[in-house]
């Protein structure tokens, strides 16, 4: 317990500092670099998202963070310990949530939750409490006592966030956490991962390739081909490529035109009767145009460019083109491998 | 310890609770390495007890052995067995033939963990991977052992007494055969992936060590080309002493027991049963040493 305390202690030390810091890490496998030299900080508490299609190396990046595979080059620390020399207190500290289940279906959920406390020497008075307290935050405490073979997959997934919290890890791992999720039930997933934010003090580290599941992080790396494009908020990001669109409803959309014009410089169109111009931070306009264009407005409306638009100008493609030539790698790629064990 | 402290009445459900204390993962011990040990061995429990239908079909094979081939080949045998009951003669290596088969079935369920996806549950654990491992080769040697107690409890049928030493010895040979046999299996299924593969080889591996560790056959007046294989065969060393057990407990003839329980020679002299039992056991050391090594490799 007191070697846990002083463990811990090294990286509480120090509680604003990044949970999870990787420089310059690389990954091969034989001529095929997976991950080509990345650099990133993520803060405590934060929700940082990986954001990429399928095959851009963001399961290979989580798989070295969470010391499932050594890197081939680089070095990556997490919660404050580093993933190549001090494997086991990483292990210790994080949480893990994988793409594919790692249930025992066999087993009830409450015995898989038990194994898992055994398994991380979770002190024994605190096992029952907080098992309960993990499971009711996912809403399957009134099923502990049912196989996990007759769960749904949503079901499933929400109980391997439960035993990933178990232990109370600092950093939460969450690979691919709504893959093959129905729609509703992706969105019920995001909400425990938000409330979990709420609750709980703890890092959250998660992939995605749903653009929409990348509004929910606090930040977002886009990855392809095995290199960070980009990473910022999402509304940095799409602040980044330009322009939000503003949509304006006037009495005279001539005099509006030539207002903007005049008076913010600014190439206005009309179009279906309504006035269409791009500006960066929308909202940050409106109040200006309101006090200085000068003719009534009826309507206003700012839209954001999406992730998606966010996506293309970073990578030149998007997202689900880039999905379907990595998809057939990775179909071959997974042939291959399949074969070689 | 702000850190692990967690949920103090930020959550509605939860909150009108105590806050659950922090919950802290102590430093790798010998406590914690026990912990898992007995937590992946309970498992193997849990899993069998659930299983019904494994412990039924288990039992086919040595019930086969023990009526169908030992009642179908007396007629034939009864001039050379001295006037034993040939199901008697077989009995010590039907014994020995449900612990292999349900160890062997034990150890596959390794390649389903793997499959499934469990095994990576258990792999990122922050436990040596040694007590994950011998875990595993003590649960499958426990449910083996099960499977070998239902054997013994049919010794009155095939003219064994239910001697109280002749089953605690029994018992003790199976546990030792059944871990190293587990061992085996575990060692395979680190390097083998594939259920049918698994399979394959272990159907391959198996029946020739069952065959010709003189289960159905005295291991004396042999060829020499089949004495070399049953000597270099482990199973050999197993059915041997339990032959020896269970034959100390009948009422025979000198010569029925100089023909049917003649013993291994290694060149000539006598191997005593608890050496035999002791190249079992190292068998089983060594196999559980190559597959520690195998799992604390990988990644």
């Amino acid at each position: 317990m007191s070697e846990a305390l002083a463990g811990g202690g090294v990286a509480l030390a120090t509680p604003a500092a990044a949970s999870i810091s990787v420089r310059g890490l690389t990954k091969s496998y034989g001529d095929v670099e997976a991950v080509r030299g990345i650099d990133f900080e993520v803060s405590a508490g934060e929700i940082f998202g990986f954001l990429g299609p399928n095959g851009a190396g963001k399961s290979t990046t989580i798989s070295m963070l969470c010391t499932l595979v050594k890197p081939t080059g680089g070095t990556a620390t997490v919660a404050g310990f580093d993933v190549n020399t001090q494997r086991d207190s990483v292990r210790r500290n994080i949480g893990l949530v994988f793409q594919d289940t790692t249930l025992d279906t066999y087993l009830t959920a409450e015995q898989n939750m038990r194994l898992h406390a055994e398994l991380y020497g979770v002190e024994r008075q605190l096992v029952e409490p907080r098992m309960r307290q993990v499971l009711e935050m996912v809403g399957l405490w009134e099923r502990r006592g049912s196989a996990v073979a007759t769960f749904s997959g949503g079901m499933k997934r929400r109980l391997e966030i439960a035993r990933g919290l178990l232990h109370s890890p600092r950093v939460l791992f969450l690979d691919e956490p709504t893959v093959g999720l129905d729609p509703q039930t992706r969105s019920s997933i995001w909400t425990y991962i938000r409330e979990l934010k709420g609750a709980e003090d703890i890092t959250i580290f998660l992939t995605t390739h749903y653009m929409d599941e990348a509004e929910y992080c606090d930040r977002i790396a886009i990855m392809d081909k095995g290199v960070i494009v980009v990473l910022d908020t999402p509304d940095a990001l799409k602040a980044s490529i330009g322009h939000d669109r503003i949509t304006l409803q006037t009495d005279d959309d001539q005099a509006a035109i030539a207002a903007l014009q005049e008076r913010f410089q600014i190439a206005g169109q009309i179009s279906e009767e309504t006035v269409i111009f791009g500006v960066p931070s929308g909202e940050l306009f409106v109040p200006r145009l309101f006090a200085g264009l000068g003719v009534p407005i009826r309507s206003v409306s700012v839209s954001r460019p999406s992730l998606d638009d966010v996506f293309m100008s970073y990578t030149g493609t998007t997202i689900r083109d880039a999905e379907v030539s990595a998809s057939e790698q990775h179909r071959a790629a997974t042939m291959a491998f399949r074969r070689s064990r | 310890m702000a850190t692990t402290t967690v949920g103090e009445a930020t959550r509605p459900p939860t909150g009108a609770r105590a806050p659950v204390p922090a919950v802290h993962v102590p430093a790798s011990s010998l406590r914690g390495d026990l912990r898992a040990v007995k937590i992946v061995w309970k498992r193997e429990m849990i899993r069998f007890s659930k299983d019904r239908l494994r412990i039924a079909t288990s039992l086919v094979q040595p019930f086969l052995f023990l009526f169908v081939l030992g009642t179908g080949l007396s007629r034939l045998a009864s001039a050379g067995t001295h006037g034993v009951n040939l199901r008697t003669f077989v009995y010590p290596g039907v014994l020995c033939m449900a612990v292999l088969f349900t160890a062997m079935f034990s150890a596959a369920s390794l390649v389903w963990d793997r499959e499934f996806g469990f095994l990576r549950e258990m792999m990122v654990a922050p436990v040596r991977r040694s007590s994950l491992v011998l875990g595993k080769c003590l649960g499958g040697a426990t449910v083996a052992s099960f499977q070998g107690v239902i054997v013994i409890c049919l010794a009155g049928l095939v003219g064994v007494p239910y001697a109280p030493l002749l089953i605690i010895e029994v018992f003790a040979l199976q546990l030792v055969l059944a871990f190293t046999i587990t061992a085996f299996g575990v060692m395979v299924a680190a390097r083998i992936k594939q259920i049918q593969s698994f399979m394959a080889v272990t159907q391959m591996v198996m029946m020739p060590m069952f065959f010709l560790s003189g289960a159905i056959f005295p291991v004396s007046g042999l060829p020499q080309w089949l004495t070399i294989l049953n000597r270099l065969d482990p199973m050999t060393y197993a059915v041997d002493p339990m032959r020896r057990l269970v034959f100390d407990h009948l009422t025979i003839s000198s010569a029925a027991r100089r023909a049917l329980d003649p013993g291994v020679t290694w060149w000539g002299w006598h191997v005593p049963t608890l050496l035999e039992a002791a190249v079992v056991f190292a068998i089983g050391a060594v196999c559980l040493a190559v597959a520690i090594a195998e799992f604390s490799a990988r990644e």
